[in-house]
């Protein structure tokens, strides 16, 4: 290799190593608000001004949606194993909604510590597997669980 | 010796009329293969293999969606080598093919986009959020558009080329960003499926031969598109050149 190609290889190097090192301290100062949602245990932890805007993901809880029949409105519990938030909510929700889904709601909390939404979205998780496969697997004692990141 | 030859015929390669000679032969080849691996791909996609048990039939969207993407990424990653090549060495036909990926790479990028789009609003009820994952599919996107942009505003075809290959350096920090997004971040966008590295793959056996199928036609099809655009611009660049008016006056 040449002087002269040597030297533009390292100013390559130079380039990609200056731009990645700019990048990772970028990324590190704004980890916060790279998050797309919190859990329930985040929210746990402190106290939210009362109309700050957040969204809430986790799993929706057994056992605790009820619909309103006379309209759209539905409150249900969303937990992360550790902590739950009651949520409520009016209007139509994603068709993957269920519980033990995995959600996300966007909102805010309220004086009594409800979780107002405005927007359900559904999270579904990473595995695709035929209905019969499913079946089997439940048959078997072996449900395939839900799961949210933390 | 073998060693040499292959060496000598690499360096020849730098020459536009044997470049040019190559990617005529070649790219009818990746483009028949193309055809095929995506025929195949497809009927498994969308004939052979069984629903999922949560999404039903809309996951076979998967098959267009994630071989997209993947290409959207590896197509920047060979542009990348590419730019490598053409800064050090300044071998014209490498920036010519360096700067023939973008738009393709863009329209990969715009398809994993759009099919993604698709995919969101039936099953998370949006088309569009601006999670880690699809923010920065997006930036990659913007910066396709970015390359494609420079290299056109040059009047020196190879000035232009040399600038636009900076602005792919710059861009490569997206692609890690991409790949890890889905786990330093929360995201609406869920996690890796595959894995070939760490851990076992999340998509049920049966569900797996079409996804390998389109995956080997959409690297083909990058391929040939990358060699035609390739030859194109070279055409159009030496126009005026000998080898090209005699090229022409043969088949003309």
């Amino acid at each position: 290799m040449t002087p002269t190609r040597k030297k533009r290889l390292t100013l390559v190097g130079l380039i990609v190593l200056g731009v990645s090192a700019a990048t990772v301290v970028a990324i590190t100062a704004l980890q916060d608000n790279m998050l797309f949602f919190v859990t329930p245990s985040d929210v746990q932890a402190q106290t939210l001004p009362p109309d700050r805007q957040i969204r809430l993901g986790g799993l929706v809880a057994d056992g605790t949606v009820s619909r309103d029949p006379d309209s759209l409105a539905v409150t249900f519990g969303v937990t992360d194993g550790a902590h739950d938030v009651m949520v409520s909510f009016n209007g139509i929700l994603p068709d993957l909604f269920r519980e033990g889904q995995g959600v996300i709601a966007h909102g805010h909390m309220d004086e009594s510590g409800v979780f107002r939404a405005h927007e359900v979205l559904a999270r579904h998780d990473e595995t695709y597997m035929p209905p019969e496969v499913m079946r089997a697997l439940e048959k078997a004692g072996h449900p395939i669980e839900a799961s949210m990141p933390q | 010796m073998i060693w040499k030859t292959i060496k000598v015929n690499f360096h020849r390669l730098g020459s536009p009329p044997t470049f040019y000679r190559l990617a005529e032969v070649l790219a009818p080849w990746l483009w028949g293969g193309f055809a095929v691996c995506a025929a195949i791909g497809l009927y498994q996609a969308l004939y052979v293999v069984p629903p999922d048990y949560q999404q039903s039939d809309s996951f076979r969207i998967l098959y267009i969606h994630v071989p997209s993407a993947w290409q959207a990424m590896a197509g920047y990653v060979v542009m990348t080598i590419l730019a490598v090549i053409a800064l050090v060495w300044r071998i014209r036909t490498v920036e010519i093919m360096a700067m023939a990926g973008a738009p393709i790479g863009a329209a990969f990028t715009f398809i994993c986009l759009a099919t993604g789009s698709l995919w969101g609003r039936p099953m998370w009820g949006t088309w569009w959020a601006w999670d880690a994952r699809l923010t920065s599919m997006l930036v990659l996107l913007f910066i396709y558009l970015g390359i494609m942009g420079l290299y056109a505003a040059f009047e020196d075809r190879r000035k232009g080329a040399r600038v636009a290959c900076i602005l792919i350096l710059v861009g490569i920090v997206n692609i890690p960003i991409i790949h890890f997004s889905v786990e330093w971040w929360t995201t609406l966008h869920q996690g890796a499926t595959i894995r070939l590295f760490s851990g076992e793959s999340t998509l049920h056996e049966s569900m797996m031969p079409p996804l390998v199928w389109m995956t080997i036609a959409v690297k083909l099809m990058f391929g040939a598109a990358l060699l035609d655009r390739a030859r194109n611009d070279l055409l159009d660049q030496d126009r005026r050149k000998g080898w090209v008016q005699s090229r022409l006056g043969e088949t003309a």
